[in-house]
């Protein structure tokens, strides 16, 4: 564990940017077009990423982080 | 017996008659002569032990089951004397591809045979009653096995030297007593319920509609799968060519169905012509609807009762690694047994079968489960996933590994099996000890058949002495393949490995010494 960056890796004048990116891409969008969309952005992001480890530990962030807010 | 009348017979072999009475005794008694019972039968017959193998319909059933044999499966069958029968009645396939909608090109395309040059090809469609008929025939042949068809196990009762078995016929009862009982009858295995055990696992809630047809039709020798086709709209579809211009449709038909209409030829004949076209000509051969399930016991051997086939474990049939899981069974259990029949191993080595039949069948669940959850999606992100991986695909080369119409059968290995002797060298590639060996031509044969059913050393240029009864062969032999054999095995001069009677390696070295092989050897066989 803790290969994946947890700590900032873009830089601050670009996070507002993709922010926007990626709320803006689902405009006009069904839910389940939406769902649909996001697989395929992680999809394409995970591939970009390339190492197994590093995925396992995105989604394991991403859960815990689910947990806390129920 | 009673048949079932529900059961198509195949083949009728008629009920053995009932052994004269008196506490009849054998070595090894197998329940049930499916494919798993029959070469169980073989490999234990061809090794000269005495085999008494018994089944409850005095028949070979017909109807459709699995069709599609494994590489793995057909270096079986060579081992046990069958390979070249069993090949040139089926046919041979590498290449399987995968269409989404109504899009004409694939969107993933996949080749079973990734490494050339080896005797037998990816993958074999041969239907399963034509590799019992051989089987049977073959197990015919030797003296050493009893086949008894119409002859019902109702009774197991193990101590702890062995079993007793109540026997039943359409006339008579009887009793035999065995050393070890092989538990090959199938996916409701009345011996395990006899025993008390659980089987274990889940449920998929989907129907399949299999059509086995006949028509001359020129499609390749491809396994063909269809996300969304028009002609089963949301669905998926298969299409598997087997001998004889008969032909496999398979249609994912969804949960809430009505079964028994859904096989009526009124309905599968509009679906099969949706497929194939409006004016094809075919005959119905069988149609069937199956669901599914994944499942296994917790353990395969308890005492003198050793589990094998569908008794011990079930999946899905995406990725036929239901009746090729039964065969990596017998492969594995085969030799051990036999070891220990002859006092060679402790009857505590059977413990590896356990521990590695294991290892093959939860590959196969794990791997089944998943092929399912991508074909039959279980939630609207899931089905999400899943068709963004088919959008990606016809773009993106990377999204295609992704495809999962069925990862398909090919062997399994042990890589933290305790008989296996880890690597003290440095190896880049290779086949690594708890892997099977890769086929490779040497000197005008094919190495597998070389090797055999027994230990031997695969050395190159290392000279020995090897233990006792295990013969070197050495790569020099191969000529012309020789670079080819050093790449497959990553081997240098001088280096060699230690090959199990499984075809699976258990030991390699860069610079063997007599010691350090026959101390693998000890290991390979629970001895140390
Ligand atoms: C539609 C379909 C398609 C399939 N396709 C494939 C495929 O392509 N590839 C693949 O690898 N697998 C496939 N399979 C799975 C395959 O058919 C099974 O894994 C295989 O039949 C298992 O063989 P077995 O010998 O363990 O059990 P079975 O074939 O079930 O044989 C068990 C035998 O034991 C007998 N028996 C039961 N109880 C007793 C008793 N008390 N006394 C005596 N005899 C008894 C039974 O009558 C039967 O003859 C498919 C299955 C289905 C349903």
């Amino acid at each position: 564990m803790n290969k994946l960056p947890v700590t900032p890796n873009l830089s601050p004048s670009s996070v507002d940017d993709v922010y926007h990116w990626l709320v803006n891409a689902h405009e006009g969008l069904s839910d389940a077009e939406s769902m649909r969309f996001n697989a395929r952005l992680i999809l394409l992001l995970v591939n970009a990423i390339g190492d197994p480890q590093l995925i396992r530990e995105a989604i394991h962030y991403a859960a815990r982080t689910r947990k806390s807010e129920t | 017996m009673g048949r079932p009348s529900d059961i198509p017979v195949w083949r009728h072999i008629g009920e053995a008659p009932c052994p004269p009475s008196g506490q009849e005794r054998v070595t090894i008694a197998i329940v049930g002569a499916g494919p798993v019972g029959l070469a169980m039968a073989l490999e234990f017959g061809r090794r000269g032990h005495q085999v008494l193998l018994l089944n409850r319909p005095d028949f070979i059933s017909a109807g459709s089951k699995a069709i599609c044999f494994s590489k793995r499966s057909l270096d079986i069958f060579d081992r046990l004397g069958v390979g070249d029968a069993i090949v040139e009645k089926g046919v041979s396939w590498n290449v399987g591809k995968v269409f989404w909608g109504d899009r004409p090109d694939p969107v993933y395309q996949f080749d079973m045979l990734p490494v050339k040059e080896q005797k037998r090809p990816g993958f074999l469609n041969i239907p399963q009653y034509h590799v019992e008929d051989i089987l049977f025939d073959a197990a015919s042949t030797l003296s050493s096995i009893d086949m008894r068809f119409g002859h019902e196990v109702t009774n197991v009762l193990p101590d702890d030297d062995g079993v007793d078995l109540e026997v039943r016929t359409s006339l008579n009862s009887y009793k035999v007593r065995a050393d070890w009982v092989i538990a090959c009858d199938g996916s409701r295995s009345p011996i395990r319920s006899m025993l008390g055990l659980e089987f274990e696992g889940r449920i998929f809630e989907d129907n399949f509609l299999i059509a086995d047809i006949r028509m001359k039709g020129d499609h390749p020798s491809e396994r063909w799968f269809w996300f969304d086709p028009p002609f089963n709209p949301g669905q998926s579809a298969l299409m598997h060519k087997q001998p004889d211009d008969i032909w496999r449709l398979d249609f994912q038909l969804g949960w809430n169905i009505d079964r028994k209409a859904a096989v009526a030829p009124e309905n599968v004949e509009p679906l099969v012509r949706a497929m194939l076209g409006p004016d094809v000509e075919f005959s119905r051969e069988w149609y069937s609807i199956y669901t599914f399930q994944c499942r296994r016991i917790e353990r395969f051997l308890h005492g003198h009762v050793i589990f094998a086939g569908d008794s011990a474990h079930l999946v899905s049939p995406f990725g036929a690694r239901g009746c090729n899981g039964g065969f990596a069974d017998i492969d594995n259990l085969g030799w051990k047994l036999d070891l220990i029949l002859r006092g060679e191993a402790p009857a505590s080595f059977l413990e590896t079968y356990d521990e590695e039949a294991i290892v093959t069948a939860d590959e196969n669940i794990r791997n089944s489960t998943r092929s399912t959850d991508f074909i039959t999606p279980k939630s609207e992100t899931s089905r999400a996933f899943r068709d963004a991986v088919l959008e990606l695909a016809q773009d993106f080369p990377f999204a295609r590994p992704f495809v999962n119409s069925g990862r398909l059968s090919t062997a399994i290995s042990y890589p933290d099996s305790g008989i296996n002797t880890p690597d003290m060298d440095r190896w880049v590639g290779g086949v690594a000890p708890g892997s099977p060996v890769i086929d490779v031509p040497i000197g005008n044969r094919w190495l597998l058949d070389r090797l055999g059913n027994r230990f031997v050393v695969l050395a190159d240029g290392w000279q020995g002495p090897a233990p006792d009864g295990v013969e070197i062969i050495d790569v020099g032999i191969a000529a012309e393949t020789l670079q080819l054999i050093r790449r497959r095995f990553d081997f240098s001069p001088g280096a060699a490995c230690l090959i199990r009677p499984d075809q699976y390696v258990a030991a390699r070295w860069r610079t063997p010494t007599p010691a350090l092989v026959s101390d693998a050897l000890r290991r390979a066989r629970g001895l140390a």
